[in-house]
């Protein structure tokens, strides 16, 4: 859709807050509410798509790039109008805290069970884009949307759900994530950024690109965090970025 | 050049009427943003490329002005020009691996370059990392560019870095640059086909609009007082000063200045009457106003005013 989204963290951010009230007021295990809080981020992503995303379609990229900024602020301050900016935690459920020992290593649970989950899911929206008829009408309207318009592919409607689709993932991610994370209004703003570069390293529109590159920006986050100090993490990502993409103008699987 | 002259006889006339000082600190911060915004419309509003590291140059501005003043008392006006000399040779630096990149990569490349930089100025001793530079207490005048009662030297100098800036993109977008600027924002395939040389245009706009960038940074360095790596090299003046020309009008004279009266008086006084709660209705509002515009005009305000004058025309 070639749409920079702002907003994206902050669906992070309430996919992690929904998570957290289900556990907070109903007692349900973020574990067994992911599939709810991914449902309701798909629909919250299908009106957002209606009312915001649509309008501005068509017209200059910078103009998408104002509306999903806008509505970052919106939404990131609505939501610390009715909460409140205190951090909370989830610190007894089923994942939270726990930690697996193998062979003498020690994994925390939650994050482990978390990279699974993505794993798996990342794998999922693979094959349904690359197998299904509604990935190949996305693949099309992606390569050429005007002619994937003229061969009856209903671009407005794969625009939508594709919208969905990423918004959902983001719940997927949330509901991991409240695991081992605190949950605040202005989480998302940690994650937007980075998941920006990480998608630019593997290059627009690839799955395999951008899960690769997020192992590998992680590993670089983690590994230059560690040897060289922690302060200058996230400039090692973005440096690693840089030296990238003048090597590759495309990113690491761009063509 | 009519709307110019009036414009400019406005900004001029008005903090001499309104003596209220929060009044003029509003008009200078409004004038200061419609600076850079202009300075960011050249490359991004008319070349069409979009920079989230303007912050870049607004550091180095501000840094190159406060660093000698703190340490040696140099006087801040030689710091200026040495800061944009400076953000013209970083912006070389930095353009010829990054303007070869498209669309988003250019975007996210320009933003990863901002964010190396804050935090090499963080990690850089001589400018007192993360704590930042104050400025030394001088004597007041135009020599070290202090004023302690009031606040209109600064007024008019932000005054005339604006016009200077506006008049520069005035002539440039009747020149025969403007047309290929907007060639190449347009197509550049096409541009390139038809003999432009995209990448020497590009890089000029982006030296320009450092140049500019960077002396809006001297002074904001030298009117607050106070800089530091999060504030003049934070990704929120980068997005700002986007924010600003594509809300105004990117790729129009008048956006920037437009974008400008819309959304810096909007900040100050919902942050005065509503933000006193910490709950951030005033941002509510902002977003909330940010999102309408963009549905109603995608075109920015310029677009409001363009919809008037045609129709009046038409009847």
């Amino acid at each position: 859709m070639d749409i920079l989204n702002f907003a994206h963290g902050d669906f992070l951010m309430l996919a992690m807050f929904t998570s957290f009230m289900m556990f907070n007021n109903f007692g349900l295990d973020p574990l067994f509410s992911l599939p709810m809080v991914v449902v309701l981020l798909f629909f919250i992503g299908l009106l957002i798509f209606r009312f915001v995303i649509k309008p501005v379609l068509g017209y200059p990229g910078l103009i998408a790039l104002l509306a999903t900024f806008g509505l970052s602020i919106l939404i990131r301050n609505l939501v610390l109008f009715f909460l409140g900016p205190n951090y909370r935690v989830i610190n007894q459920s089923i994942l939270a805290g726990k930690t697996l020992s193998f062979g003498g290593l020690y994994f925390s649970l939650p994050q482990t069970a978390s990279a699974i989950g993505c794993v798996l899911v990342t794998y999922a929206i693979y094959l349904f884009l690359s197998k299904s008829k509604f990935g190949r009408a996305l693949r099309a309207t992606a390569l050429d949307k005007d002619t994937a318009l003229l061969m009856g592919i209903n671009t407005n409607r794969v625009f939508a759900l594709t919208f969905g689709l990423g918004t959902a993932c983001v719940g997927v991610a949330g509901g991991f994530l409240v695991n081992f994370y605190a949950v605040f209004p202005e989480v998302g703003l940690n994650f937007v950024i980075l998941s920006f570069v990480i998608v630019a390293l593997g290059g627009f529109g690839n799955i395999t690109g951008a899960f690769l590159a997020g192992i590998l920006v992680g590993l670089v986050e983690n590994l230059g965090g560690f040897l060289i100090g922690p302060e200058f993490k996230y400039t090692l990502v973005f440096v690693m970025y840089l030296v990238v993409i003048t090597i590759r103008p495309k990113g690491l699987f761009g063509w | 050049m009519i709307t110019l002259g009036c414009l400019l006889a406005t900004f001029a006339v008005a903090p001499l009427i309104i003596s209220d000082v929060h009044f003029q600190h509003l008009m200078i911060m409004l004038l200061l943003y419609a600076t850079l915004s202009q300075a960011w419309n050249l490359i991004g509003g008319y070349a069409g490329q979009v920079s989230f590291g303007h912050a870049v140059f607004f550091g180095i501005g501000a840094y190159a002005a406060m660093a000698p003043l703190n340490q040696w008392g140099l006087t801040p006006w030689i710091g200026m020009t040495i800061g944009g000399l400076i953000a013209i040779i970083v912006a070389v630096i930095i353009g010829i691996p990054v303007f070869r990149l498209k669309g988003h990569y250019f975007a996210i490349s320009t933003f990863a370059v901002a964010e190396v930089v804050r935090e090499l100025f963080s990690s850089w001793n001589w400018v007192d990392g993360p704590i930042g530079l104050d400025a030394p207490v001088l004597d007041p005048g135009w020599a070290n560019f202090m004023f302690y009662k009031t606040k209109l030297p600064y007024h008019y100098t932000a005054l005339i870095i604006f016009f200077l800036v506006t008049y520069v993109t005035f002539r440039m977008e009747r020149s025969r640059m403007g047309y290929y600027f907007r060639a190449i924002k347009q197509r550049p395939e096409a541009a390139q086909a038809m003999g432009v040389n995209i990448s020497f245009y590009k890089q000029y706009a982006f030296m320009i609009s450092a140049f500019f960038t960077a002396i809006c940074g001297s002074f904001y360095g030298l009117y607050v007082l106070h800089i530091e790596p999060a504030t003049v090299l934070s990704l929120d003046i980068s997005i700002k000063i986007v924010l600003i020309t594509a809300l105004g009008g990117a790729g129009f004279l008048w956006g920037p200045l437009l974008g400008a009266m819309i959304m810096i008086p909007l900040q100050e006084y919902s942050r005065i009457w509503l933000g006193g709660t910490g709950m951030g209705i005033d941002l509510i509002v902002l977003g909330a106003l940010i999102v309408l515009i963009c549905i109603f005009e995608p075109r920015g305000i310029v677009g409001l005013f363009k919809r008037f004058t045609y129709k009046k025309r038409n009847e």
